[in-house]
């Protein structure tokens, strides 16, 4: 057997308990074999367990334990560092609980908290710096660390609750679908839970539109006044949080 | 490979002992961490590493290289990597004489090798390219197995000894890793000690293992036994002064117990030196 099938065979024994790939790997080789899949197992079962504490805690050791075993089948493992390997997980646990969305919900957080903790360094711009930029031009830089979801559950408040070590509220559809933003202010992950209007307007900066351009999106969304107010207080909320890290001119 | 300067008695650096690390001076040489731990874009554990590198010289020691990939290493994997070393300048990098990836699967364990000159090429293959994007030698490590591909091509020992002259790298030996793999496969682990490149040794591994159901385990959870501390003492005459260090991944204890640890394999090499002179 060249190299190649032999590693494609332990792949198979590994993934999908392939019986027929083990038998090819040798005859004495069985003993060997479970403790490799018990590794392999092992570390996916931690890498979840260690990213997820809240959303164990809130659906169950039990139920949290199936939703790894159906997740380790539905998504092998493809990056070289296990940081990645959650990310699909809020998908999976989405699909074994339809009718909670909450729990899906509270997995994004938890992951995005935890990808937020190592991704990129940029300081923040300070609030007194834009007092001489000239806004028809400029464009908003944000944190390498922000990401955003929709919301559609009061997660966030789950999630406080049972960081504090408070008993949670009873999970909830929020009146109206909203969003969630996360990222690293220091060392240290946040998240806030916001409307679409933000969300919206937050897409648009982000993908590169000019602030000036941003207002009259607002202003044709909301109106004239509103709009202009609302752009006002979206720039001011994302200085406050520390989500500007640069502005420059188009 | 020129002889390299004595690095001394190092410990694994692992997060519950972050904090000793940095606000007080440990006893030891180096440190050695996880390279994938840190290969990262930002955040705390970057920062740490800088903190740390400014107090104590590092060892890059990585697990996920897939050195014996048939399909060869990831570009992407060896870039951060190179980033990382660059900005750390490590006195090793290391990795393990494995696989771990296949075709876009990533197993996340150190999986083992047959000993045939089709896999002896390709290691040196990949090693070659490795050395070259890093810009530096590799260390690389003999694994704990639990398959044996017999009949192969050559022993263990004499793979890594053709592997590291053919590619120049030099060898981390796990000491541990040897005693766990004799017991399992049934080899004298004097003979792969006599076996192994003495000349080519960069960094000596001890660790603990555990008994499973029918295998020994490299579990990394348990203090250096005696049977690994009696192939270190008789390989290290042999070696010559060998930078050391205690790894422990599970179970990890206070650090006073580790330096503890520390200062058997000082002894031993202190002995060995005065042995020697």
């Amino acid at each position: 057997m060249n190299l190649l099938a032999m590693q494609r065979d332990l792949r198979a024994w590994l993934d999908r308990e392939d019986n027929h790939a083990a038998s090819r790997l040798g005859a004495t080789a069985a003993p060997g074999l479970r403790v490799y899949q018990n590794n392999y197992r092992a570390q996916l079962v931690a890498c979840l367990d260690e990213t997820f504490p809240h959303t164990r805690d809130w659906i169950g050791g039990e139920a949290f334990h199936a939703a790894i075993v159906a997740h380790i089948v539905r998504v092998p493992p493809s990056s070289w560092t296990l940081d990645a390997y959650p990310r699909d997980f809020p998908a999976t646990l989405a699909a074994l609980h339809p009718d909670d969305p909450e729990i899906a919900e509270l997995a994004w957080i938890e992951q995005a908290l935890g990808e937020a903790f190592v991704g990129g360094d940029a300081s923040a711009i300070a609030a007194d710096r834009v007092a001489d930029v000239d806004w028809d031009t400029a464009v908003l830089h944000f944190t390498p660390t922000l990401d955003q979801a929709d919301l559609t559950t009061n997660a966030c408040a789950l999630w406080a609750a049972m960081e504090a070590g408070d008993t949670p509220p009873a999970a909830e559809l929020l009146p109206v679908p909203g969003a969630v933003l996360v990222w690293r202010e220091g060392n240290v992950s946040r998240f806030r839970a916001t409307g679409r209007e933000e969300l919206a307007a937050l897409l648009l900066a982000r993908a590169g539109t000019p602030f000036a351009g941003l207002c009259t999106a607002l202003v044709d969304a909301y109106g004239d006044e509103a709009g202009v107010a609302l752009a006002g207080t979206l720039l001011g909320r994302w200085l406050n949080d520390g989500l500007i890290c640069g502005i420059s001119e188009r | 490979m020129p002889p390299a300067p004595f690095a001394g008695y190092g410990l694994g650096l692992r997060k519950p002992h972050y904090a000793d690390f940095l606000e007080t001076r440990v006893d030891v040489d180096f440190v050695e961490v996880i390279s994938e731990n840190f290969m990262v874009d930002g955040g705390k554990p970057r920062q740490v590493l800088r903190d740390v590198r400014a107090r104590y010289p590092v060892a890059l020691h990585g697990v996920s290289m897939s050195i014996g990939s048939a399909d060869g290493l990831d570009g992407a994997y060896l870039q951060q990597l190179r980033a990382l070393v660059d900005e750390i300048e490590p006195l090793f990098v290391s990795d393990h004489l494995c696989w771990t990836r296949i075709e876009g699967f990533n197993s996340h364990d150190l999986l083992p090798l047959p000993y045939t000159h089709e896999a002896l090429d390709l290691v040196c293959a990949n090693i070659d390219r490795a050395q070259d994007a890093l810009g530096r030698a590799m260390l690389i490590e003999n694994p704990s197995t639990y398959i044996d591909f017999a009949p192969a091509d050559m022993t263990e020992w004499q793979f890594l000894d053709a592997m590291a002259r053919r590619t120049g790298c030099g060898l981390l030996l796990d000491v541990n890793n040897v005693f766990v793999s004799a017991i399992n496969h049934g080899f004298d682990a004097i003979e792969y000690l006599d076996g192994v490149p003495h000349d080519r040794v960069r960094q000596v591994h001890l660790a603990g293992h555990s008994q499973g159901k029918e295998l020994l385990i490299d579990t990394h959870d348990q203090p250096v036994p005696v049977g690994v501390w009696d192939l270190y003492a008789y390989v290290l005459p042999r070696l010559g002064p060998v930078a050391t260090m205690i790894e422990r991944d599970d179970d990890i204890p206070p650090l006073g117990d580790l330096l503890a640890e520390l200062a058997i394999a000082r002894c031993i090499g202190d002995d060995t030196i005065r042995a020697a002179a």
